[in-house]
């Protein structure tokens, strides 16, 4: 290919002998190397430090981000990162703490850990939550392993279909076949609900004792409060299926409706979703699990419990921060089993004090990590992704009891005014009010040549990321627009003033959506060729 | 509110556009017996209290900063330059989405496609994923893509014994609604050992590099024996040990997975890590996750792209290989600026770092009474240690003197107590080896 990339690769911009990095001298005696097992070339860039900064920060201009502006990915929930999260996420004490420190040593992560699993629990009504799956499909695979290994255990393993609506997202089927089970769809009606026929005919009929259980998002991936959800659950369960939610719409349920309390067996939140932690350009995420009594037994592992009794203790003497007050706020949850009424700070109040090398607190550990019994094992290395954990619990801490709450009203007005807003230029199928995001109809009778995606590509013009598009399939010319609650009125003012805009241009000039975007870094790609072609890696050919 | 900018006024309005009293009129749907239960959850906290809160309970941890570690096992304290985080910092990337908009997100996808490039160099093969979770699933995800180029008419997995005894445990919870065999783990498995177990039904055959134990083998007849028996290859490679020994490619390896922590990434108990997947592109098409490719946008320019997107879940649905979705994105981009700073001289210089200080402690500790250090292979920066007292009391003794000490080994291998698996890296001074060296010294 002959012309320039906007940015030269990294490759390009070295020179041979330049040095990114000043190393220490060895400063023990060198020992032989074994020559034969040595590699002769190393082709990594040779690029200064400077350099590297400015290529970074050169790429970094090519992005779009929620730091810059609206972000009204359907599904994704794009909300703001907190900034105070990401310094968290640096302290020595949590960035520095190698994974398998002993659990004397690492008293402060497990606590964390504690604490979040507890919350998390307490906003989804589910008693037990493991943090170790990395992401939200692997807290699916975990959840269908769970309903697998269920039904095994009670001598029931023919059961092997999962129900999925025609409406999931595309991780439901595939964390089924991955679980090695199979899926049976389900069609929606024209409420965007289950259709509810199909899914008795499925739950009464001749597969009645193959249903393993059924994954269902809540709202569904339309945005709409299945209202026959009571139903749909009793169905299911009268089978002999358990209920998995798919916990991504969870920014429309805090402490609106408990899925725990509505019959859900099990469920997996999205830390990176809905409790603010950064979607990193993909990733990492962050995929917890809450389950009831029957699939407790059953979670990933290890999860953490308490697991001596606290030592009864005046107030710590030492230099305890005296802003810090009581973590659990004095209160007791209950409902959830391993809460105690003692204020786990004040316990690590002997280490905060006498902190620093060779200073320790004698005192046994009181936190540790735990296999449940039954476990389906072991989804990733050590405990999940700690880092995402800090972030989630800072989250909530921040919001509290009374805010909590708060984000989810605000995250359903602000679809629902959009909603309200665009009903008048844009189709939007289903007549009622949305949850957290909605669907509308990237398409206009009088202007066929223009499609959702046209839309979207002109969205990016206006200085907007576009809405998720052609999804969810059961929608013809899907956008589904989730513009969260962080964002004011203002922002989703102009953002319906863009889509006016659009709307009328495709009318007057198709082409110019069809040619979209026209004022971002790159033109539409050619995406046939890329995966032709399978240009997948620059490095200098290798010797052998 | 925090971060929910309404005000009063403007909630009032927008209430007024939508046409209700109050926003609980808009959960109408949701089951009346059900709505807006009570949550039992702290009160909420002003962002000073949260930050002294977290230090707070960052600082009851046994952190590196205030201890000399020696501990490794798959997690390593390496020198991270400044610079790959104040480019982590930047909110262009890490509040970005997936790069499913590529005319709006080339940052993310030519940084991506770069960490695919380096770390095809650095392991021998021509193409790698955007990542998976870590090291431990990406081998659980080498697993399927072995099973689907069998088109899963071969039914045998061989794993090493040598291999993380939680990347066994993870492609056992990976693969447990399938119908495979996984062996080859709980034996000696000496190579000699593993190769004997291949025969027509195997699919895979995995090793460590450097293993668990921190040794290399000889590798030199695997590969043709693997490929022999119509098998394929897969090595779990530490990248950081790569920097000075040979590539996998190079020993003949289908598939390289691993944890790619070293580069860049902090210790953060254990995670976001990074696990990479490379493998020759000729099985490019069976893999799972992202890939990044190069292509031109409608004017001609070159620019990049997500490919062989019909392999994934959202697309293939029930018949992808896998569910993988939201990777480990931020994490490759570290590992992508750590490379780049690092670069062909300095990684290489790192690389020697770690041998000799390594070489330098084992040799140290093995004049000692009582212990001996395993020194009947190669190794790169971790070891074997047998030690005159039980693991627990030694790391007990050390912590008492600001050491984190090594690995217990006997807690998964029952016939290796007393025995602690040692890491050092560039992190540890002569002084700490040194200091670590008098401390055991004393316990013999």
């Amino acid at each position: 290919m002959s012309t320039e990339l906007l940015q030269p690769l990294i490759y390009d911009i070295g020179s041979p002998g330049r040095l990114g990095v000043n190393l220490p001298e060895c400063d023990v005696p060198k020992v032989e190397l074994p020559a034969a097992l040595m590699r002769e070339e190393l082709a990594l860039p040779e690029v200064g430090e400077v350099q590297v900064v400015r290529h970074f920060v050169k790429l970094s201009k090519l992005n779009y981000s929620i730091d810059q502006g609206m972000y009204p990915l359907g599904s994704c929930t794009m909300k703001y990162n907190p900034k105070i999260n990401e310094d968290a996420a640096r302290l020595p004490g949590f960035a520095q703490l190698h994974p398998l420190t002993d659990e004397s040593g690492s008293q402060g992560a497990l606590f964390l850990m504690h604490e979040l699993q507890k919350w998390l629990g307490e906003i989804s009504g589910f008693p037990a939550v493991s943090l170790t799956p990395a992401a939200g499909a692997q807290g699916e695979f975990a959840g269908i392993l769970m309903i697998r290994q269920y039904h095994i255990d009670r001598g029931e393993g023919q059961r092997d279909l999962i129900l999925v609506p025609n409406s999931a997202h595309g991780t439901n089927p595939a964390t089924v076949t991955m679980a090695g089970m199979d899926v049976l769809e389900l069609p929606s009606n024209d409420q965007g609900n289950v259709d509810m026929d199909a899914l008795h005919a499925a739950c009464e009929g001749e597969l009645r004792d193959r249903i393993a259980g059924m994954m269902i998002t809540v709202p569904s991936t339309l945005g709409l409060f299945e209202s026959t959800i009571l139903e749909v659950i009793a169905t299911v369960h009268d089978a002999g299926g358990l209920m998995y939610m798919d916990g991504a719409n969870m920014n429309a349920l805090m402490a609106a409706v408990k899925p725990g309390a509505l019959g859900f067996d099990v469920m997996h939140y999205n830390l990176h979703k809905t409790f603010s932690t950064p979607h990193g350009g993909g990733g990492p995420g962050s995929g917890a699990v809450g389950v009831n009594e029957k699939l407790a037994p059953y979670l990933p592992g290890p999860i953490v419990e308490m697991v001596e009794e606290q030592p009864p203790r005046t107030p710590s003497p030492g230099p305890v921060p005296p802003s810090v007050p009581p973590l659990d706020g004095g209160r007791n949850s209950s409902e959830l089993g391993k809460g105690s009424s003692k204020s786990p700070l004040s316990s690590l109040g002997g280490d905060l004090g006498g902190g620093g090398v060779g200073v320790r607190d004698a005192e046994p550990p009181l936190y540790g990590f735990v296999m449940p019994e039954k476990s389906i094992g072991r989804l990733k290395a050590f405990h999940g992704n700690f880092g995402m954990h800090l972030r989630a619990y800072a989250y909530i801490r921040v919001y509290g009891d009374s805010g909590i709450r708060d984000v989810t009203r605000y995250a359903v007005l602000n679809a629902n005014y959009l909603r309200a807003k665009l009903m008048a230029t844009y189709t939007v199928p289903y007549p009622r009010y949305c949850g957290h995001e909605f669907v509308l109809e990237g398409h206009f009778a009088d202007a066929e040549d223009v499609h959702a995606l046209d839309i979207s590509k002109r969205l990016m013009d206006y200085g907007f990321h576009p809405p998720t598009n052609y999804f969810p399939l059961i929608v013809p010319e899907a956008l589904l627009i989730e513009p969260t609650e962080t964002e004011t009125k203002a922002e989703l003012d102009e953002f319906v003033a863009a889509m006016e805009k659009i709307a009328e241009e495709a009318r007057r000039d198709p082409e110019l959506l069809r040619q979209a975007p026209h004022t971002a870094p790159v033109r539409r790609l050619d995406e046939v060729r890329a995966a032709k072609e399978l240009v997948l890696c620059c490095a200098p050919a290798l010797p052998h | 509110m925090s971060y929910i900018p309404h005000t009063a006024n403007e909630t009032q309005q927008m209430l007024g556009a939508i046409g209700v009293d109050a926003i609980e009129a808009l959960f109408e749907a949701a089951p009346a017996t059900h709505r807006f239960p009570k949550l039992e959850l702290p009160p909420p906290m002003s962002e000073m209290e949260v930050a002294a809160e977290m230090l707070a309970i960052s600082e009851a941890n046994d952190h590196a900063q205030d201890f000399a570690i020696f501990r490794g096992a798959g997690a390593y304290h390496h020198f991270i330059p400044s610079v790959v985080n104040h480019i982590l910092l930047r909110g262009e990337f890490y509040t970005a989405y997936t790069p499913y908009q590529p005319e709006i997100s080339q940052g993310t996808l030519q940084a991506t496609y770069e960490y695919q490039s380096m770390m095809c160099a650095l392991t021998g093969m021509n193409a790698a994923n955007a990542s998976h979770y870590d090291g431990a699933t990406s081998l659980a995800e080498a697993v399927t893509v072995a099973l689907e180029v069998a088109r899963h008419r071969r039914k045998k997995v061989i794993l090493s014994h040598a291999i993380h005894p939680q990347y066994r445990e993870v492609v056992r919870t990976y693969h447990q609604g399938r119908d495979i065999r996984i062996i080859g783990d709980r034996g000696r498995g000496e190579i000699v050992d593993l190769m004997e177990m291949l025969d027509e039904n195997t699919a895979m055959l995995a090793v460590q590099y450097p293993d668990f134990f921190g040794q290399i083998d000889d590798l030199t007849a695997l590969a043709d024996a693997v490929h022999d028996a119509g098998a394929l290859l897969v090595m779990v490679a530490n990248p950081m040990a790569l920097s000075i020994f040979k590539s996998p490619g190079e020993l003949g390896a289908d598939i390289v997975v691993g944890e790619a922590q070293p580069m860049g990434v902090p210790l953060g108990f254990g995670g976001p890590y990074l696990g990479y997947f490379a493998i020759r592109q000729k099985y490019v098409r069976r893999i799972a996750g992202r890939i990044i490719g190069e292509t031109l946008d409608a004017d001609g320019k070159r620019a990049f792209v997500m490919t062989l997107r019909p392999r994934e879940q959202d697309i293939k649905r029930e018949r992808a290989s896998s569910n993988i979705c939201t990777n480990q994105g931020l994490m490759a981009l570290s590992a992508s600026v750590y490379m780049a700073l690092m670069g062909k001289n300095g990684l290489r210089k790192v690389g020697e770092l770690n041998y000799h200080k390594a070489h330098y402690a084992a040799n140290e500790i093995n004049r000692l009474d009582g212990y001996s250090v395993d020194m009947s292979k190669p190794f790169f920066n971790e070891f074997v240690v047998s030690c005159p007292r039980p693991i627990a009391e030694i790391n007990e003794a050390l912590l008492a003197e600001g050491v984190i000490g090594g690995f217990d080994l006997g807690a998964h291998y029952f016939h290796l107590n007393d025995r602690m698996l040692l890491c050092v890296t560039e992190m540890n001074a002569k002084e700490e080896i040194d200091r670590l060296v008098e401390i055991l010294g004393g316990l013999s």
